[in-house]
């Protein structure tokens, strides 16, 4: 299977999506980390690079936007989310201005930069604001089409883009729409909820607990907000839902899946694979995953446990 | 909308009147700060922009950002004289509807939501680059506080319309030196403003900002100028035009009681 990384995604959509004269990009100085570069070869004359001043970035895409652009505002999740959240809660979301807000380089993943890069509350943070999408595609190919929903459907969202390659998972007809998860995996054991590069280690994990005989569900949520109530009920009937993320334990897709899992009464286990409240360190995504217990192999050890298999 | 330059003086008189009727009604709201920029907004909205209350999507309108958001007494004096919502409506002002405590794009006339400072003159300079995309030849104007300039994010924009050169974009700071907490020259000073805007790359102009000819010239200029945006740096009075209003700070979030705005009133129907 071939490998990309969902900001490459990015970048390829934002081409794709270019002939239309209304799309603008911007970014806040790492626009060969986000991809965004790609859109500027051919398009300069929509690009604008705003420094590295993210507030800016956010503020102006807020202007261009109401003046009827189609405002792509990119830049690191942990800058983006952490500096500008007013600015997209007052000038983007409350305002109704068409702003996309476009963060890369997200959780334990992200690796040797350590935890100023890792971010880890921005979904938390994004899901809290009024009126926004939150979207966290799985591969390169759902974060192209991610990108191509967009252009065509007005309004704020926030996507949470990956810095390493991941399995290409999706193929071309595949086709983005809020609210709705799909279904990767199926299996009676458990289920296992998950978004972004954490849907990748969900596929090996059901594939390690395949050889033990467990057959488990894997539920790709790209959708945080709105989440897939239906698919979540769904997902209650295999009697545990392990939820799994990039993200800190608080506030992420395992809060959302949560509050179905209250608000709709399901009688379910239910565990959250996520980052643990705390800072992690510097080292390659794959040690760090397997340090915090974000890998393939925590989260069968986790079904396991909470399916009482073990 | 050109009304006729002498005319001028009594309209911001009945902006000053309406706002203080606006706070008093509410009972909450931002007296001080509207008192200082009605000249200003006076000057802006019935002789300088280009606009048409009755098409405010109009494309070639000129474009007004509040970012100095708290000030919506004078706002909303103003957009219901022009006529962008009927006057009845300003009986709800900060109460359930449109007529927020701080201005939101559900009311016509409204670019874009403010309250938070520091973000307008990031917006307004969006605005600007979309005009150049599109070729239109319109004017993005972005009323500030002297305070706000506090806000680091506001250095951000003004470095950013620097590179650009985004010469119609047109920052007017009200500088009546008074903020929430005091005078601004004691909490975190600005000066020298027109040095910092001219080396961040702004053409900067300073006037009397409750003179209406000098305010109407720079405004002038700041159209006529090429290359680079325009800062005007309008030096006002917090309360303009009310005795026991003027410098005060506590007047700044206060509105009047039946007495006070009495004599208000009177004060401002004789100077």
């Amino acid at each position: 299977m071939a490998k990309a990384a969902t900001r490459d995604g990015y970048g390829n959509g934002l081409v794709k999506i270019g002939s239309n004269r209304d799309v603008v990009v911007l970014d806040a100085g790492v626009s060969d980390s986000t991809r965004t570069n790609k859109f500027q070869e051919k398009y300069p004359e929509r690009f604008f690079n705003m420094g590295i001043s993210e507030q800016d970035m956010v503020g102006t895409a807020a202007g261009l936007a109401k003046c009827g652009k189609i405002a792509f505002a990119t830049s690191f999740a942990e800058f983006l989310m952490g500096r500008t959240q007013d600015h997209q809660l007052v000038s983007v979301a409350y305002s109704g201005s068409n702003v996309k807000l476009m963060a890369t380089h997200v959780g334990l993943a992200v690796g040797e930069d350590g935890p100023t890069a890792q971010a880890q509350n921005d979904v938390g943070m994004a899901r809290a604001m009024p009126t926004m999408i939150v979207i966290e595609p799985a591969d390169a190919v759902e974060a192209e089409k991610v990108v191509e929903y967009l252009a065509e459907h007005k309004g704020p969202a926030y996507v949470r883009l990956g810095r390493p390659e991941v399995e290409t998972i999706y193929d071309d007809n595949y086709r983005f729409e809020p609210g709705k998860s799909s279904k990767l995996r199926e299996g009676d054991a458990a289920a296992i909820i998950a978004s972004g590069i954490m849907v990748q280690e969900s596929l090996k994990a059901a594939d390690i607990l395949k050889e033990d005989g467990i057959n488990v569900s894997v539920i790709n949520m790209s959708s945080i907000k709105p989440v897939d109530r239906e698919a979540v009920k769904e997902a209650a009937k295999t009697g545990a839902i392990i939820a799994a993320q990039d993200h800190n334990v608080y506030g992420g897709l395992g809060s959302a899946v949560a509050e179905v899992i209250a608000q709709e009464n399901l009688n379910v286990k239910f565990e959250i694979v996520g980052i643990k409240d705390l800072f992690a360190e510097s080292d390659s995504g794959e040690v760090l995953f397997k340090k915090y217990g974000l890998d393939a192999g925590s989260i069968a050890g986790v079904v396991k446990r909470i399916s009482g298999i073990i | 909308m050109k009304t006729k330059l002498e005319e001028l003086k009594e309209k911001a008189r009945e902006i000053r009147i309406e706002s203080l009727k606006l706070t008093h009604q509410a009972g909450s709201g931002h007296p001080g700060g509207s008192l200082s920029a009605a000249d200003v907004m006076t000057v802006l909205f019935y002789y300088h922009m280009k606009y048409d209350p009755k098409n405010p999507g109009l494309e070639s309108r000129d474009r007004f950002i509040l970012s100095k958001g708290h000030c919506t007494p004078v706002l909303y004096s103003v957009f219901a004289d022009v006529g962008y919502f009927p006057k009845s409506e300003l009986a709800s002002y900060r109460k359930l509807g449109r007529l927020t405590g701080h201005p939101n794009p559900k009311l016509p006339g409204v670019e874009i939501a403010t309250g938070s400072l520091g973000q307008g003159l990031s917006v307004g300079h969006g605005m600007a680059l979309a005009g150049k995309l599109d070729g239109r030849d319109y004017h993005v104007y972005v009323l500030l506080g002297d305070g706000e300039l506090n806000e680091g994010s506001v250095w951000e924009a003004a470095m950013s319309a620097a590179h650009y050169k985004s010469d119609n974009l047109i920052a007017i700071v009200d500088n009546n030196k008074v903020a929430q907490d005091g005078i601004v020259a004691e909490m975190k000073g600005i000066e020298p403003v027109e040095k910092k805007f001219e080396a961040f790359g702004w053409k900067a102009i300073r006037i009397n900002g409750h003179s209406i000819p000098e305010i109407k010239d720079a405004l002038e200029q700041a159209v006529e100028t090429e290359g680079k945006p325009t800062a005007i740096i309008a030096d006002t009075i917090k309360g303009k035009g009310v005795s026991f209003m003027e410098g005060q700070t506590k007047w700044h979030g206060k509105a009047p009681n039946d007495e006070q705005l009495k004599q208000a009133i009177e004060e401002l129907q004789n100077g």
